[in-house]
């Protein structure tokens, strides 16, 4: 039993079988990394875990409870954020606010009708979204307009605001797609740090294997909606059937 | 101050002064001069500039803020003034409960139209309130002839009940507010100038003062900064474990009962409702002031309501006479010839005015009347490096 036990999975677009039956168990305070070739189904297995997709079949068990038909917002809650493959942040609001909106779900709930309290006086929020940014190396970017940073900065604030939540499991599609190699190092670096320092389980699907080797703990290789094997890093490098279904790379070339 | 950072204090305290001294300001021209009929300090227009204020500071907090836009707000102002005009004809002339009340029936009414309305969002949602507005409408002036009389209106009349007030003596009911009647109003004469201070319009006007110190509230405030995250991205919002849908409909209740709040100070003002209260063009008229005068931004609405409320007022009033007048210095020939270009913009042709304005705000200052002042006020900085404004963040609470 891991944190999040995924059984027996299915999701149909149409004719198209986008999973078949993904079982999958991460680990309390593990990295697990998903990888697998373009269409193999990993972005619409993350969408079934936070509830943007409603899968036909099987489970999916976070902590001990069903996430399925529950929104998304009500997912966050229960401990799960997730940092999109292209960063979802404010774009119209400061770097400040970004980081404060999280700080308020998590201590406020998904509704508080406070619009008689001064948002100023909130010292223990203002201290915590501040303190984040701190941590994030974004404090002298706070009076900033979050749609005017840098794309490495938009994801590190993006993954700042997850943090904030303090969730139990982090989700992040391709958090270095797009970016340029000193960037994708930076991300690592943090993504270590973040480990490092706190009792946080990471899910990551990620096509970069420079970052797949140097995070994860296991992972698991997804073709064609179903997943081919799940091992640590070592063995998932040479493995055949990945070399040959993933990595691409026939067997006599190897 | 009253919990507002000292900026926002400041800009509140402006616009108190404003208000309270606009039969001054609004009347800067001498009764006999030519251009007294540029005067807009006399008590109708007066009342309107700020009753108006009021409907585009709550429609400014759902459109501003959560960047919905509703084309169905004025059925709440309509239905406000309904439920004013009955507590009138019901219990008092007193003006305390009408205005109370329009605020909780327009705030209810809100609540059922939003609760369906926000199941869709962007073009779908202007269609279903503007459906529902014109809905409103027709059964205002059919069905529902018995509460809201039709054609004709309502207006309070000697035989009504009125529980609360002592009999009428056969003359006709005056709003007043603790014996103090709306329509009274005091006259001061200071040489060629004459000022009017009405009951009515200081009443419209401390609410409007009141209707403002709320609305900077809400923007200042946790909610308020949600209601920008709704507009800016509600996936992330969605994804950071916060519910949008209440917090929208928590603004489109807000707004509509500041409609209800303006539907119940004009029957307080005039003592009559009609169903073209309702009417789309008013719905519409409340989404153009806020535009003219900068979505989103506290002051705003209220420049926008007063520049359109003074154009449709004063600048109507312009007729053919009065530009022969103007031009009398030019040669005949040419005087025609000015007049023939001049004249489609005044008068009834003031909505091409209007248009126009609305057209070059829209392109050239997309931030509406506000962004034209601020350009002004950065020229003026720019002149006067030295004179830099504390940025009100840094200052201490209270
Ligand atoms: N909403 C949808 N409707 C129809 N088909 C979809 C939908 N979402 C995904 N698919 C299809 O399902 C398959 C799996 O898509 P998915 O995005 O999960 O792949 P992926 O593993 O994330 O690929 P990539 O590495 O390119 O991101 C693809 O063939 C895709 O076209
Ligand atoms: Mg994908």
């Amino acid at each position: 039993m891991g944190i999040l036990d995924v059984k027996g999975v299915g999701k149909r677009f149409g004719g198209l079988q986008a999973l078949g039956d993904v079982n999958l168990s991460v680990a309390e305070n593990s990295v697990h990394a998903i990888i697998g070739p373009n269409g193999a189904g990993k972005s619409t297995l993350l969408n079934c875990l936070v509830g943007k997709l409603i899968p036909d079949t099987g489970s999916v068990m976070f902590d001990g409870q069903s996430v399925l038909g529950r929104k998304p917002y009500e997912i966050n809650q229960m401990g799960i954020s997730r940092v999109f493959q292209t960063p979802e942040i404010f774009g119209d609001l400061t770097v400040m606010e970004n980081m404060l909106i999280p700080c308020f779900a998590k201590r406020d709930g998904a509704f508080t009708p406070n619009a008689y309290a001064a948002m100023r006086k909130d010292t223990e929020m203002l201290d915590r979204a501040g303190h984040m940014l701190e941590e994030m190396n974004m404090a002298d970017k706070r009076h900033m307009h979050a749609a005017s940073l840098s794309r490495g900065d938009k994801r590190r604030l993006e993954i700042g605001m997850c943090l904030s939540q303090e969730p139990r499991l982090l989700l992040l599609d391709e958090p270095t797609a797009g970016m340029a190699r000193a960037d994708t190092n930076n991300t690592i670096d943090l993504l270590k740090q973040i480990k490092d320092d706190r009792d946080i389980t990471i899910a990551i699907i990620e096509h970069d294997m420079h970052v797949v080797f140097s995070l994860a703990e296991r992972i698991t290789v997804l073709a064609q909606g179903t997943p081919l094997v799940e091992d640590t890093p070592d063995k998932i490098k040479g493995h055949p059937k990945v070399r040959e279904a993933y990595l691409g790379e026939s067997q006599d070339a190897a | 101050m009253f919990g507002l950072e000292a900026k926002d204090f400041r800009l509140l305290l402006l616009v108190a002064l404003l208000t309270m001294a606009a039969p001054f300001i609004l009347n800067p021209f001498p009764v006999d001069s030519g251009m007294a009929q540029f005067n807009a300090g006399y008590p109708d227009l007066m009342q309107r500039f700020v009753i108006f204020g009021i409907f585009a500071i709550g429609f400014n907090i759902l459109f501003g803020l959560t960047g919905y836009l509703s084309f169905g707000h004025a059925a709440f102002l309509g239905v406000g003034s309904y439920a004013a005009m009955w507590m009138m004809k019901l219990l008092t002339m007193n003006v305390i409960p009408g205005i109370l009340v329009s605020v909780v029936v327009a705030g209810i009414f809100s609540l059922a139209v939003g609760w369906i309305s926000l199941r869709r969002s962007g073009i779908y949602f202007s269609i279903l309130t503007l459906a529902f507005a014109q809905m409103s409408y027709s059964l205002a002036y059919s069905v529902l002839t018995p509460i809201t009389g039709g054609e004709t209106g309502l207006q309070p009349k000697v035989t009504d009940p009125r529980i609360l007030d002592a009999a009428l003596t056969g003359n006709a009911p005056k709003a007043n507010l603790f014996g103090l009647e709306m329509g009274s109003s005091t006259d001061l004469v200071m040489g060629g100038w004459v000022f009017t201070f009405n009951v009515g319009y200081y009443v419209a006007a401390v609410v409007m003062i009141f209707a403002f110190y709320m609305s900077i509230r809400i923007f200042r405030s946790p909610f308020g900064m949600m209601l920008r995250a709704v507009k800016s991205n509600q996936q992330r919002l969605n994804y950071t474990g916060l519910n949008a849908k209440p917090y929208t409909l928590a603004a489109f209740v807000i707004s509509g009962m500041y409609a209800g709040l303006a539907g119940g100070l004009m029957v307080a003002m005039d003592t009559q409702v009609g169903a073209e209260r309702m009417f789309w063009t008013a719905s519409g008229e409340v989404v153009l002031m806020s535009i003219l005068g900068g979505v989103g931004t506290l002051i705003g609405p209220v420049l926008g309501a007063g520049a359109i409320k003074y154009m449709e007022n004063i600048l109507s009033k312009i007729n053919k006479d009065i530009l022969y007048e103007w031009f009398a210095f030019l040669p005949d020939g040419l005087q025609d010839f000015v007049i023939t270009l001049v004249y489609p913009f005044i008068g009834k042709g003031w909505h091409l005015t209007l248009g126009l304005i609305f057209m070059a705000v829209v392109i050239f200052l997309p931030g509406g009347l506000v962004e034209g002042g601020q350009r002004i006020a950065a020229m003026f900085k720019r002149k006067k490096p030295s004179d830099n404004t504390p940025d009100g963040k840094t200052t201490p609470a209270e």
